[in-house]
């Protein structure tokens, strides 16, 4: 089905909302890792407002599709989008990262809509494999997706439960690399190539779908496509930009775990500027 | 001579056992379900079983996302690989998130025998001891770990449960096996000896040897690690001159420094460690190994005179 362009402005907006989040959250508490949470934020809105079947009310609901963020220092895009979607008030997004908060500096279950806790890397991809698995043993029609980080992938667990996800056929499991080419010392290509991806995805036996990973529409378009394939998991290769919506914050490996200060503050609050939207 | 019966076919045949009462038990294994004996339920429940071959880190961490949509996950693998190969998972996705995952390891301690340093676990429980939530449980002969393996079916978050390779008899016991408690198998007055695991049946036989020289120890057996049963140690440390522990482990982490943690914090009193020096194993046959690292009723009976000798000393 093609989406509409109403529904695309409406995810693009969603997308908009949670950059201004992040940078206010991030902002104010001082830490944080803006250049991996920026860079996924479309992705991010498409799931929680179109494709995932959830219920903020109902948090325990057995058939919601599952998300898990496997690179968990970009939580505060998961948090401005739970947030945005009603899982808990918005004004709690500026306890992030302080003393006895809901929203931990990486994400913990006691954050209303996180089911499993994330931050050390490699781990995600297989527990979101264990959902997966889990809901094909229960015959639940729920759909599992994980987003993680490209230079995640040096993390020998992520080819482990590439393996497994294959074997065991999880057509219901759809990962999203978040493939915006740096990591903390530098870019990925330099400090341990994980290229070349699709290949590598393939002989692992996944669907592999290469997009723009701030194209709403290809967003879309691939999480629609994941659905209908049938008895293997699909891996949708998200070429994004890190710090994605603040200039001086794009391809700034120095913002891969940096608050913005001062007049860089400023700045990035006014480039992510959503006051068009509100009122 | 009594009969000798693995372990760990009793917790196969507890598992499968369980797996009929409960649907919502899933068994996972590392491409060691032969040996673990996971392979008696994989058998009769082919569809709530996984095999995930010899990646221990993906095993684990899956076992959390399982657990997350309600089911308990039985993980098995060696005491090794469950312990250091994926110890991060276990912290980070397991324990952290106190999810309903029974990690019950086989192959724990030197008698594992022949296949030497790399596969014998002698620090498992140091490694686990310091994760918050988790259960430890070392249970000393086949019958308690059937008791074992029942019970923490409905214990929630995560336990692990450390089970040997060989054989071992069947203990006398009076009691039924229950989280956090000891047991006293024989009453004394001068030293409490507290064992687990293999190392209970030489306590008892160190016990009645010293006997037999008018000294008379209580043996404990204590298979729950943590949460440790300290009412019972702080009550035993006004009662002898000193504690023997002794387990197939090393001295550093375990029971032995468990208890010495116990009774210094509450009622200080000697404790002496009988187990493996911080030291790798090696190949060997499980009996000589036990001797070679003094894991045995001597080496149990000579802490029992030291402490007399230092107490007794001026």
């Amino acid at each position: 089905m093609p989406n509409s362009s109403a529904e695309i402005e409406y995810l693009e907006n969603k997308a908009r909302i949670i950059r201004h989040l992040i940078v206010k959250m991030i902002a104010h508490a001082g830490s944080g890792h803006p250049g991996g949470s920026l860079s996924i934020a479309d992705i991010i809105a498409c799931l929680y407002f179109k494709v995932l079947r959830h219920n903020p009310k109902k948090l325990n609901w057995e058939d919601r599709d599952r998300f898990h963020l496997s690179k968990g220092h970009a939580c505060p895009a998961w948090y401005a989008a739970l947030a945005e979607a009603g899982y808990f008030p918005k004004d709690k997004l500026l306890t992030l990262r302080q003393l006895g908060s809901i929203l931990q500096g990486h994400p913990d279950r006691c954050t209303p809509g996180v089911d499993v806790a994330s931050g050390s890397l490699g781990q995600g991809l297989s527990v979101a494999l264990g959902m997966a698995l889990a809901g094909k043993l229960d015959k639940k029609a729920y759909r599992v997706y994980c987003i993680i980080g490209d230079g995640e992938l040096q993390e020998g667990n992520i080819w482990e439960a590439a393996m497994a996800a294959s074997h065991y056929k999880l057509d219901n499991l759809c990962a999203v690399v978040d493939y915006n080419n740096f990591q903390i010392d530098g870019k990925v290509s330099e400090v341990m190539d994980v290229s070349p991806l699709k290949e590598k995805w393939l002989a692992f036996g996944w669907n592999v779908l290469q997009i723009g990973g701030h194209s709403m529409e290809d967003i879309c378009n691939a999480f629609e496509k994941a659905k209908e394939i049938k008895n293997k998991p699909t891996v949708i290769i998200a070429k994004t930009t890190k710090g994605k919506g603040v200039s001086f914050m794009e391809n700034v490996v120095d913002f891969h775990g940096r608050a913005p200060k001062g007049r860089e503050i400023e700045q990035a609050l006014e480039e992510t500027d959503i006051s068009d939207l509100e009122g | 001579m009594a009969d000798l019966i693995y372990s760990r076919d009793v917790y196969g045949k507890t598992l499968a056992a369980l797996g009929r009462r409960h649907r919502d038990i899933v068994v996972f294994d590392a491409d060691l379900s032969g040996s673990t004996r996971t392979s008696f339920f994989a058998r009769e429940f082919p569809e709530r079983f996984f095999n995930f071959g010899v990646a221990e880190q993906n095993m684990f961490a899956a076992a959390a996302g399982m657990a997350s949509c309600g089911k308990v996950v039985f993980v098995s693998t060696f005491a090794m690989f469950a312990t250091t190969r994926a110890l991060d998972q276990v912290r980070n996705s397991i324990c952290f998130d106190n999810f309903n995952v029974k990690i019950v390891a086989t192959h724990a301690g030197i008698t594992v025998g022949e296949d030497g340093a790399s596969h014998q676990a002698l620090e498992d429980v140091a490694f686990f001891r310091a994760l918050p939530n988790m259960k430890i449980i070392v249970p000393a002969c086949p019958n308690e770990t059937a008791e074992v393996i029942e019970e923490i079916y409905s214990v929630p978050g995560p336990v692990y449960v450390r089970l040997g390779r060989s054989k071992t008899e069947i203990l006398d016991r009076k009691y039924k096996f229950s989280l956090g408690k000891g047991f006293i198998l024989r009453p004394g007055k001068d030293v409490a000896v507290v064992a687990c695991g293999i190392m209970v049946k030489p306590a008892l036989d160190a016990a009645e040897e010293l006997a037999k020289k008018g000294i008379n120890v209580y043996v404990v057996n204590m298979p729950t690690i943590n949460p440790l049963d300290k009412d019972l140690l702080v009550s035993l440390s006004r009662k002898v001159k000193g504690f023997v522990t002794c387990e197939e482990h090393s001295i550093i982490g375990g029971l032995g420094s468990a208890v010495a943690e116990a009774v210094s914090e509450a009622s200080p009193c000697l404790v002496k460690r009988v187990g493996v020096r911080c030291q790798f194993g090696q190949s060997g046959s499980p009996a000589e190994l036990l001797e070679k690292y003094k894991l045995n009723s001597h080496a149990i009976v000579d802490s029992v005179h030291q402490i007399l000798d230092e107490k007794n000393s001026p």
